[in-house]
């Protein structure tokens, strides 16, 4: 059994924040390359061309790439051999805590959704913890922002609706939010398992790097298929119209009761934030 | 961006009214931030008759919440959030002269046929460019409601902020014909 200290879940998860908020991943940076390569829109050109721009003064000057810093969604693979010394919940939302106001990080959660005022710190955390084997933990913090939160959308199919359930579901889902998720968006799509679970597989698709494709190849053809079928909705950059409306479109799938079929879509905008770290 | 058109804020009708959709404007200025939580109590005070924070005639508002400020720097990152949510607002705010909206997203046909009635404009600025637009912002001062800390009201000095129009006072709607003319 390996011992880790709280402190180290504090500065790790701070600098998450950070690093996650400043610098946007080469595989984004690179999908809007391609994108460019592709767009036909002289708008949707433009509007490629300032992401890109502000990307680098975002990287260059430690500032976040966007004003909506999220709301922290921290994922723990916890070792099952490690032994954290202290509370792993509190040491999070401390970590969210010093990420947030040291980063000069924008707060945007209110305490309570009726009722509730900002809590001033970012806190607390959405927090998703999977045990798995080893010594070793490892903590991604995806900070997600709200607007392409609000276009997200969880449905409880047929189990007749099928592939083609699927399909219709998920480019309705996307034709929907138009403008509205800040594209050229991601997409994560859950399918099976329950009402719950199925917004879970949905988030976590989220953190696939763009490009990297499911490994089964029924569901890598599938993610392929939507991405050409999405593309072709004509929404492009910032929903004025173009060919690159999403970077790319990520499936996640669990096993389903004989008789649900749910699927869910989690629509991230062009800043797909995410930072890792095994400790 | 070589064809933009230049234009000061305050907004006048002329203005408004030589701007079609997919212009691409750069707007120099005073412009004011407001989300939606900073809309519901101006709403509310507009439908009471009681006088407003700030004067409405003619200016713009920003759908913005900035991040904070780090030092040596006038504003953190700014970038537009999504229209939509100060829809139900914005009818009773254009009755009350309010001649441009600068936001992200697609507007409700409420708003669409209000802005044609008072003859305003809707521009849209990049979202998530939110490091590069805030280098156009060259000063900021909160005016009203502090206390709702990013969604506070704050009027800010912008030098040839960049934005294109996406409804314009003629019924004109750039998402609408944007995807129209991509769609495959």
């Amino acid at each position: 059994m390996r011992e880790v200290s709280s402190q180290v879940i504090v500065d790790t998860v701070a600098r998450l924040c950070m690093e996650a908020n400043y610098y946007l991943g080469d595989d984004v940076i690179k999908a809007f390359e391609q994108g460019l390569q592709k767009e036909e829109s002289p708008t949707g050109k433009d509007i490629l061309n300032q992401l890109l721009k502000n990307a680098q003064i975002a990287k260059h000057e430690n500032i976040p790439i966007c004003q909506d810093c999220g709301f922290a969604v921290v994922f723990l693979d916890l070792g099952t051999d490690t032994c954290v010394k202290g509370n792993i919940i509190e040491a999070v939302n401390e970590g969210v805590r010093k990420g947030y106001t040291e980063g000069y990080l924008r707060k945007s959660i209110v305490s309570d959704p009726i009722r509730g005022k900002n809590t001033g710190d970012n806190t607390p955390a959405i927090i998703h913890t999977t045990f798995v084997p080893g010594d070793k933990i490892k903590i991604t913090v995806a900070p997600k922002g709200g607007g392409s939160e609000n276009m997200s959308e969880v449905r409880m199919g047929k189990p007749a609706d099928g592939i083609e359930g699927v399909r219709t579901f998920v480019i309705d889902r996307v034709l929907r939010s138009s403008a509205n998720p800040c594209p050229p968006i991601v997409v994560g799509v859950g399918i099976g398992g329950t009402f719950e679970y199925v917004a879970f597989l949905a988030k976590k698709a989220l953190l696939r790097n763009i490009g990297v494709r499911h490994p089964d190849p029924f569901y890598a053809d599938l993610e392929k298929e939507l991405l050409q079928s999405i593309n072709d909705l004509g929404i492009g950059p910032m929903g004025l119209g173009g060919r690159i409306t999403a970077l790319d479109v990520f499936i996640e799938t669990h096993p389903r009761h004989i008789a649900s079929f749910p699927v869910a879509v989690n629509i991230n905008c062009h800043v797909a934030r995410h930072k890792s770290a095994v400790i | 961006m070589t064809d933009a058109i230049r234009i000061k804020a305050p907004l006048t009708d002329d203005d408004v009214l030589k701007l079609k959709i997919g212009d691409s404007v750069l707007i120099t200025g005073k412009i004011y931030t407001a989300r939606d939580a900073a809309h519901k109590r101006l709403f509310e005070l507009a439908q009471k008759g009681e006088k407003l924070p700030i004067t409405l005639k003619g200016n713009v508002i920003y759908y913005a919440g900035p991040a904070p400020t780090k030092p040596g720097y006038v504003i953190g990152p700014a970038g537009p959030t999504t229209s939509g949510r100060c829809d139900p607002y914005t009818p009773t705010l254009l009755a009350h002269g309010l001649k441009g909206m600068i936001g992200k997203g697609v507007r409700s046909k409420e708003v669409r046929d209000a802005m044609q009635k008072y003859k305003a404009v809707y521009f849209t600025a990049t979202g998530g460019a939110a490091a590069l637009i805030s280098k156009n912002i060259k000063a900021v001062k909160i005016v009203a409601y502090e206390d709702l800390g990013p969604e506070a009201i704050r009027e800010l000095e912008v030098e040839n902020f960049p934005v294109i129009v996406a409804n314009d006072a003629f019924g004109g709607d750039l998402y609408q014909e944007g995807i129209k003319k991509y769609k495959r």
